[in-house]
């Protein structure tokens, strides 16, 4: 295969339209499948998670889940689509080993939200309104392993290995309207409307979208047509583009490879192409099969679903907060930058903050504590953040004491050490380690004298007037007393007792 | 069926390459001779349910399920499943708790 002539970016959109449509798949993070009781973990050991239903064994019958139905419901709504009153599942034949059942069931020409759209932010502060087209239900294919050959994949290989855990668990589907006109923008607008998909369908907490296993996976649909020719030209649907960052770089290179082929007087050929990570490039894969070949028919297994406006209305109540209106309300609230809400989110401290702030604690202050202290802690660890074992009550608890001048900082990350090591909560940490800021002036004062005294040298310097020589002092005082005084009111007291003398 | 297939000559419901495109799909190897033997027999087969077609009136919807219900669903509870051994025993070959399938020749869908 020769490579393809790519054409200069900046070249193709002075020439050229791009139309996109995106195809986001997402897995529901439900307790079971979609039509069985088979749990959805990541990561099992292969074949552990399936049962007759799930695997096609003759005489199973499939059950809606109905947690995974509400769950598409709710994505349609915050996506403003309507929801269908009445639809039905599909069966979608296909001949391959990823579904058992030689069927994936799908929901073809009656999907369960429909005619929808999401106002996408740029960088630049402007709105792109993508449509959404419709978002419907089906399941998740088992995994295959390509076994021989020397790459792993599935050419060359000489069998291949299944392991149908996966298959069954809920999917939705969400398919944009074609993007017409955004340019040079479109892979930034690409790249946007995934982020905030993501975004979105996580405040929902019915996935948790993580790219990297595969719970969020994006297609990637372009075609370029000469510019203001009115035409449209023909797609190719780029699959499994498995980051934020390759769906920017898919829609730049497809871009690229598209216009070089028409230059060269060539036609695109409408299939379905490969992203590869490495080089950010695509590859050509099967010519896209007709919807025909798939023989879609109404799964006779299962009942129409017919959700009722009253059960619409009750979902469309349980909807969160859009995400970027809540950073917007917290920005502004907390007086913070665009930079350091991002930070937060980047840090997956947002919700934590916010919880710390709402049991009481000085918004600055459950900033730091989360973003300095604790994630560092995390680090160490080799948690996430919302994995340590800490919560934002106790994080508050810590903040108020050293608010109160109960502890100094460094007691305070002492009794968040105490709290991470199972040693109770702030307060019965402070009791047991025994913190407490010396506060007693008298002992500070004899403390003092006698960290003078034994180094007279020092002493001397400080009463010339070298007050940066108190240092050494106010060292000997803390650690005279077990760090537990407080530095400031030391350095204050050693000036003090040498220009009284 | 594939919009592309020229038409039967012989004028029936179903063509021979329309037999041939399925036999394809379903990875099912048919003979030519077969192909002239199925080809009629599904002709008789999709000309007669396609009488149906004769008597339903306007006023009655296709139907796809016999029975009038809706909403039928399961709580999100789990129920204990196979285990691997369990999964794998009708299986004719595995590996590495796997189903191990021979060479795949078609592309992931």
């Amino acid at each position: 295969m020769t490579a393809p002539t790519l054409v200069d970016f900046d070249d193709v959109v002075a020439r050229f339209d791009p139309t996109l449509g995106l195809e986001v798949h997402v897995e529901l993070s439900t307790n079971t499948k979609m039509f069985c009781g088979c749990p959805t973990e990541f990561g099992a050991e292969p074949n552990t998670q399936v049962c007759p239903t799930c695997l096609g064994l003759p005489g199973s019958l499939p059950v809606v889940n109905r947690t995974a139905v509400e769950s598409a419901m709710r994505i349609g709504l915050a996506l403003n689509c309507s929801i269908a009153p009445w639809g039905r599942f599909a069966r979608k034949n296909y001949f391959y080993p990823d579904m058992p059942k030689n069927f994936q069931t799908s929901q073809y020409d009656e999907p369960i939200a429909v005619d929808g759209w999401l106002d996408v932010e740029l960088d630049d502060g402007s709105t792109v309104r993508v449509g959404i087209e419709r978002a419907h239900m089906e399941e998740d294919t088992g995994k295959s392993l390509h076994v021989g050959g020397a790459t792993g994949r599935i050419h060359g290989a000489e069998y291949s290995l299944l392991d149908y855990n996966r298959a069954g668990v809920p999917l939705i589907e969400i398919v944009t309207k074609m993007i017409p006109g955004t340019g040079d923008r479109a892979p930034e607008v690409a790249r946007a409307y995934v982020t905030q998909l993501r975004e979105l369908v996580k405040s929902l907490g019915v996935s948790d979208v993580r790219m990297d296993q595969g719970s969020m996976r994006c297609d990637v649909n372009l075609s370029l047509s000469p510019k203001a020719s009115g035409e449209l030209g023909t797609r190719t649907e780029t699959k499994n583009v498995n980051s934020l960052r390759s769906v920017e770089r898919a829609v730049r290179y497809e871009m690229t490879r598209q216009a070089g082929v028409l230059d060269a007087g060539g036609e695109i050929v409408q299939e379905t192409r490969h992203f590869e990570e490495q080089s950010g490039s695509t590859r050509a894969g099967r010519r896209k099969e007709t919807s025909e070949d798939y023989r879609y028919f109404p799964e006779p297994d299962l009942v129409p679903i017919a959700p009722s406006p009253e059960w619409v209305e009750e979902l469309r109540g349980t909807l969160p907060e859009l995400p970027w209106e809540r950073r917007r309300r917290i920005q502004a609230e907390w007086g913070v930058s665009d930079e350091e809400i991002r930070d937060l989110v980047n840090a997956g401290a947002l919700d934590l903050v916010e919880a710390t702030v709402a049991a009481g604690a000085p918004s600055g202050e459950a900033r730091s504590w989360w973003v300095s202290y604790l994630s560092q802690q995390a680090n160490t660890r080799e948690q996430e953040l919302t994995d340590l074992p800490i919560t934002p009550e106790q994080v508050a608890r810590v903040i108020a004491l050293v608010g109160e001048g109960e502890l100094t900082n460094k007691m305070g990350r002492q009794v968040v050490d105490g709290v991470l090591d199972g040693e109770g909560e702030p307060d019965q940490v402070v009791e047991k380690r025994g913190l407490k800021v010396v506060s007693d002036e008298g002992a500070l004062i004899t403390a003092v004298d006698e960290a003078l005294a034994s180094q007279p040298d020092v002493a001397e310097k400080i009463r010339g007037g070298k007050i940066q020589a108190a240092g050494a002092i106010v060292g000997a005082v803390m650690k005279a007393t077990g760090g537990q005084a407080d530095a400031k009111r030391v350095r204050e007291l050693v000036v003090e007792r040498c220009s009284a003398e | 069926m594939s919009a592309d297939s020229p038409a039967d000559p012989t004028g029936g419901v179903i063509s021979r390459d329309e037999v041939a495109h399925l036999a394809r799909l379903s990875r099912l190897a048919v003979t030519d001779a077969e192909l002239d033997v199925f080809a009629g027999q599904l002709d008789v087969i999709l000309s007669s349910v396609a009488r149906v077609g004769e008597v339903a009136a306007e006023d009655i919807p296709p139907t796809s399920h016999a029975v009038p219900l809706q909403n039928v669903f399961r709580a999100d509870e789990r129920r204990p499943g196979l285990d691997q051994e369990q999964a794998l025993s009708g299986a004719p070959a595995s590996e590495d708790g796997r189903f191990r399938v021979p060479r795949i020749l078609g592309e992931e869908q």
